[in-house]
């Protein structure tokens, strides 16, 4: 498909470094968890998960991201998607902890959407480096939410993982995580200590390339599975003895160690 | 099947720029059914590729510019080797380079790690300077691939652009030069606009056509290769079936190289060759060889 060609609707500023870009483009058959390619005409194209049907949850990290903080209502981007493999939906009968860190909570907001509208029981672990940092507590509010700080300005002073270290994991029927490849590796490790990593989804990010499924960028050892096809969301099962954790490759391919 | 050098385990190649950044990606095409992979194409320093968008599907095919993104050949050496160590198909090793020298340099590294063929990429449409930048022009590729074909101790193929008014002169340089087979076509020069912003849709503004609107175009070339040289023709450009395969193979290649349509089933492979196979028991011939440039004695 082409870039469609999206206004921005609407923009809310979530953090001083995080913004929320609403489109007048719906995504309406989109999965949680699966992402789009946005273009910023003249600059980049980047992968983004959708936050909501119609909105992407964007971090200021780089040239693609900073160009688009200079944009304003009325301004275009380019979308490509749905692409990837998004979350599995729980059904209605089971129980869900949400595991999100940072800008981590875009990927997993809508999907507790969903859980909500069915009224699925739920428990967030958020966290954030500090208070002012702490995304979309209010869509995880449909069931308890621990919030941890890395200063200590609200909630736990500390990481999700020393919440998690803490939670009786036996209790959920899926677990799903997102942040920084470092927390959840530290999550991963957790829950594989338990055996509960096979019930726990992971959405990865990766250089992304193509982000169709074909030039191969995004691969991950030790079995070549595509971050932006076969992924992002992949289940700890499929992430044991793999790269997950330990390293990412750039642009050219070269390898940098986490 | 022992095809330009090297024993190919099905007519049906993993073509380069795909799937091949990694040895993990590799051998996984290698599983998928691949009868032998070719890698992203290698240089002599590590480089980053354009911007995206670099790969957009169109209405008729793809169109991309990657910009010949690779680790470099140090780096990419551990990549070989971990491909070479989880597969049993042979393994072409890609490279490219401005002029003969970093094409021989690139080779010569890559040694270590022991691909099976290299092939040269005088092709690419969108790397200024690299690839068809090198590839119009006939005395540079045979420069080019004598100075490769002295260094390596493996078979040399050399993978040829359709951009161009006559591909038989490119070709005739490869194999005068001792190539062991040319292998054609890379992508075909294209553009794609976004007409609501005015915005070309590649970073690079331009790059190259691959899929099923590029087919026609090298069944033709692929046509007035084997007509014009004695070294084996691979035939590449828009194979997404197994038809597709045959077509490019009565036209004289003796295995066919797939890309762009991994988009839509990794498992292509398998199913190409053996459509291949079911094709030559329907009309009784033996091997893929059989029916090589069939189409040429139809007149």
């Amino acid at each position: 498909m082409r870039p469609i060609h999206s206004k921005i609707t609407e923009i809310t500023e979530e953090s001083p470094n995080v913004r929320t870009f609403f489109f007048d483009t719906q995504f309406d058959e989109a999965i949680p968890g699966q992402f789009v390619m946005v273009w910023v005409h003249g600059t980049d194209e980047v992968p983004m998960t959708l936050s909501g049907k119609n909105s992407i949850t964007v971090q200021k990290v780089g040239d693609a991201t900073s160009r688009m903080f200079e944009l304003g209502i009325g301004d275009h981007m380019g979308l490509r998607g749905p692409f990837g493999r998004g979350f599995t939906i729980p059904k209605k009968d089971e129980k869900v902890l949400f595991i999100a860190g940072g800008v981590g909570a875009a990927p997993i907001a809508p999907l507790a959407d969903i859980v909500k509208a069915r009224g699925i029981e739920t428990h967030t672990i958020l966290g954030s480096r500090s208070c002012d940092e702490l995304l979309f507590r209010e869509r995880f509010a449909c069931g308890r939410v621990d919030i941890t700080t890395d200063d200590g300005s609200e909630g736990r002073n500390g990481f999700v993982t020393d919440q998690l270290a803490e939670t009786d994991t036996s209790y959920y029927d899926r677990i799903y995580v997102c942040g920084p490849e470092i927390m959840m590796y530290k999550v991963f490790e957790i829950l594989e200590a338990r055996n509960g990593h096979v019930k726990t989804e992971f959405s990865l990010h990766r250089y992304f390339k193509c982000g169709i499924g074909v030039c191969g960028a995004c691969g991950m050892d030790p079995d070549g599975l595509r971050v932006c096809r076969d992924g992002p969301v992949f289940n700890g099962g499929e992430l044991e003895g793999s790269e997950f954790g330990h390293y990412e490759r750039d642009s050219s391919g070269c390898k940098y160690h986490f | 099947m022992k095809i330009a050098g090297i024993e190919l385990k099905n007519p049906t190649i993993l073509a380069s720029g795909i799937m091949g950044t990694t040895g993990a990606a590799l051998a996984r095409m290698s599983r998928n059914g691949a009868g032998a992979v070719v890698t992203k194409s290698i240089g002599p320093v590590p480089n980053k590729g354009h911007n995206n968008p670099s790969m957009v599907e169109l209405e008729c095919g793809y169109i991309n510019a990657m910009g010949l993104p690779n680790p470099s050949y140090p780096g990419f050496c551990e990549e070989i080797k971990i491909a070479k160590s989880k597969m049993d198909a042979p393994l072409i090793a890609s490279i490219f380079g401005g002029d003969a020298g970093e094409f021989t340099e690139v080779a010569k590294g890559l040694l270590s790690s022991k691909p099976d063929c290299f092939e040269l990429n005088v092709s690419c449409p969108h790397a200024e300077g690299y690839g068809a930048s090198v590839g119009t022009d006939p005395e540079l590729v045979h420069e080019i691939t004598a100075s490769v074909v002295d260094a390596v101790d493996v078979p040399v193929w050399v993978k040829l652009t359709p951009n161009v008014t006559d591909i038989t002169p490119i070709g005739r340089a490869a194999e005068s030069a001792g190539a062991s087979a040319v292998v054609a076509i890379n992508t075909v020069r294209g553009m794609a606009i976004d007409i609501h912003s005015g915005y070309p849709i590649l970073g690079n503004r331009f790059g190259g056509l691959s899929g099923p609107a590029v087919k026609p175009v090298a069944v033709k070339c692929v046509y007035d290769l084997y007509e014009a040289l004695d070294i084996p023709v691979i035939g590449v450009g828009g194979i997404t079936c197994p038809e597709d395969a045959i077509e490019m193979i009565l036209a004289g290649a003796r295995a066919v190289e797939i890309g762009s349509a991994v988009h839509d089933d990794v498992q292509i492979f398998e199913k190409i060759s053996k459509g291949i196979d079911i094709y030559l028991q329907k009309y009784g011939y033996s091997k893929t060889e059989d029916i090589t440039g069939l189409s040429h004695e139809m007149i």
